[in-house]
């Protein structure tokens, strides 16, 4: 698996290292996510995802190496630049990051109120169609102290697409749902970038809707990234992505039987 | 890490300049967003009504407390010069120069400059501030700002607030309590407070305690490590590093302006 020639990376990682703490997190990440494409990244717990994400934000900077957002290299780029980068992308964090002065409602009109030209009506209708979408229209007037976690991450997807950026990170957007919840924000995210174009940079442990919905697979291993089409990540021959697949396989299609036997047990009630 | 005494010194004292070479960036950055727009005037008012309504309460409990004890202690004094008819100039002149702008400051600080400090910090560890950052909003103009300017503006009136409530104090203890005349107590105070002399310096000490209560708390919570320990540093630090700024300045500015 490598890099297709040709295609045209709208986010691009070059050669990136990076240290967290005593930890050499990245190690020459080299990967690239194109153009009105899903791509998926895996990989395995602390491997650096939710860090990748940072960078493309500009939240956190490379020790060495370019992170690339619409052709801008971003690594050294002003603070103040680097706003007028930033809305083009909308991310959605792993912990959500809604602010907990507001309500739901007034979270997802944020962006809209502070950088779009709509009046207040068309802003209430286009955060009540936001929240239907992911489900949340009976919340809008809680905090989000008052939310579960898979319905604070929703209400942080919603905040995230609330501008229609042109560009769209978000990180473990399935963690915490259930599966048909999981299922609505598939399709969410699969309208959005059919619809719209948008590229979306989707990070989850959660095989089975990475690779229905991804056109590209990137997977972090060791500080580096192998990346390539989900046919081709399935049939690769990397121990590495070999082992990270076998385990999942073990998790997801192992039938319950199976584990009523292995654990007499836990399963005996059942 | 064990360093040697010397060295150790070195590397505290490069730290403290570390501090505060960050805490003046801090500071302009954050009296730009003042004059520079977007002008977040709704998020200042807010943050202003919440620092005064944490701080109203125990403001004037106190203003009223003190006033009482100065009352007491300024009779038991002055009667035994026979001169208790100046009560009221005593508990008025110490209130309006000193007590008054530095206990309020203390008070605010124990209040509602942790409370800042707290509450930023708690959104560092969040990662709510990245979360603005990455809807392209200042977090320095959306949180810090409003809420430095709010500790700045309110805290003379909250000073002024406890000198009225400590007068007030005053006048129960010395009038209604040890049989002093009123019009004695207003008639001494009033001639001893002049508008120039003692109220304007009054409130500029306030205004000084203000800034560096609302800029130390900010500044804190904004550079806090994001974890939980890292919010309650923030917060303790400020309610010292506060306190310790206040009574220093207080000492510089009776010293250097003798207010
Ligand atoms: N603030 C920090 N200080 C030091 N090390 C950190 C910090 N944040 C993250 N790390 C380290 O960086 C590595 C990558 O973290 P990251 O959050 O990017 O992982 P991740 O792939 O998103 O994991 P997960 O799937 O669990 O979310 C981790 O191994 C972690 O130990
Ligand atoms: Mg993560």
């Amino acid at each position: 698996m490598s890099t297709e020639p040709g295609q045209e990376f709208r986010v691009a990682l070059d050669g990136v290292y990076l240290k967290r703490g005593d930890r050499q997190v990245l190690r020459g990440l080299t990967c690239g996510f194109p153009r009105g494409q899903i791509s998926v990244v895996l990989g395995g717990s602390g491997c650096g995802k939710s860090t990748l994400m940072r960078l493309v934000g500009g939240l956190t900077r490379p020790d060495s190496g370019v992170v690339r957002v619409a052709g801008e290299d971003i690594s050294r780029m002003s603070n103040r630049r680097l706003f007028s980068v930033r809305e083009r992308i909308g991310m959605l964090f792993q912990g959500g990051a809604l602010l907990d002065s507001m309500t739901v409602f007034d979270n997802v009109a944020l962006p809209l109120r502070e950088h779009s030209k709509l009046a207040e009506p068309d802003i209430r209708a286009e955060v009540s169609r936001r929240l239907v979408a992911v489900g949340l229209e009976q919340v809008g007037e809680l905090y989000p102290r008052e939310l579960s976690g898979g319905m604070n991450r929703r209400a942080a997807l919603a905040r995230a697409i609330v501008t229609d950026p042109e560009i769209v990170m978000v990180d473990e957007p399935f963690s915490g749902l259930d599966p048909i919840n999981v299922r609505r924000i598939e399709a969410l995210l699969v309208e959005l970038n059919r619809r719209l174009g948008i590229t979306l940079v989707v990070t989850s442990h959660h095989l089975a809707s990475s690779l229905r919905m991804a056109d590209r697979i990137v997977f972090m291993v060791d500080g580096r990234a192998i990346s390539g089409t989900p046919e081709a990540l399935l049939q690769s021959d990397d121990e590495r992505v070999v082992a990270f697949l076998e385990a999942e396989k073990d998790q997801s299609t192992e039938d319950y039987a199976a584990r009523t036997d292995a654990f007499p047990v836990a399963g005996g009630a059942a | 890490m064990r360093l040697p005494a010397v060295e150790r010194i070195g590397f505290k004292s490069q730290l403290f300049v570390d501090h505060l070479g960050g805490l003046a960036v801090f500071t302009l950055s954050v009296l730009r967003c003042a004059f520079v727009p977007p002008f977040r005037f709704r998020r200042f008012v807010d943050e202003v009504f919440d620092a005064g309504v944490l701080s109203l309460s125990i403001v004037c409990l106190s203003g009223f407390a003190v006033g009482a004890v100065l009352g007491l202690q300024g009779y038991d004094t002055l009667v035994r010069f026979g001169a208790e008819a100046n009560v009221g100039a005593m508990v008025g002149l110490s209130l309006v120069r000193e007590l008054g702008p530095v206990l309020t400051a203390l008070l605010v600080i124990g209040r509602a400059g942790s409370a800042a400090a707290a509450q930023i910090a708690t959104m560092v560890t969040t990662e709510q501030l990245d979360g603005l950052r990455m809807m392209s909003i200042d977090p320095i103009d959306f949180v810090v700002g409003p809420k430095a300017l709010a500790l700045l503006v309110v805290m003379p009136l909250l000073a002024a607030l406890f000198i009225l409530f400590a007068l007030f104090g005053g006048y129960l203890v010395s009038v209604m309590l040890l049989g002093l005349h009123g019009g004695t107590y207003f008639a001494s105070l009033e001639s001893a407070i002049t508008f120039a002399d003692d109220i304007v310096p009054s409130f500029s000490k306030a205004l000084v305690f203000g800034a560096l209560v609302g800029f130390i708390a900010t500044y804190r919570g904004y550079t806090s490590e994001p974890t939980s320990t890292g919010v309650s540093a923030a917060t303790t630090g400020t309610v010292v590093t506060a306190s310790v700024c206040v009574l220093l300045f207080d000492y510089v500015i009776t010293a250097l302006w003798g207010i």
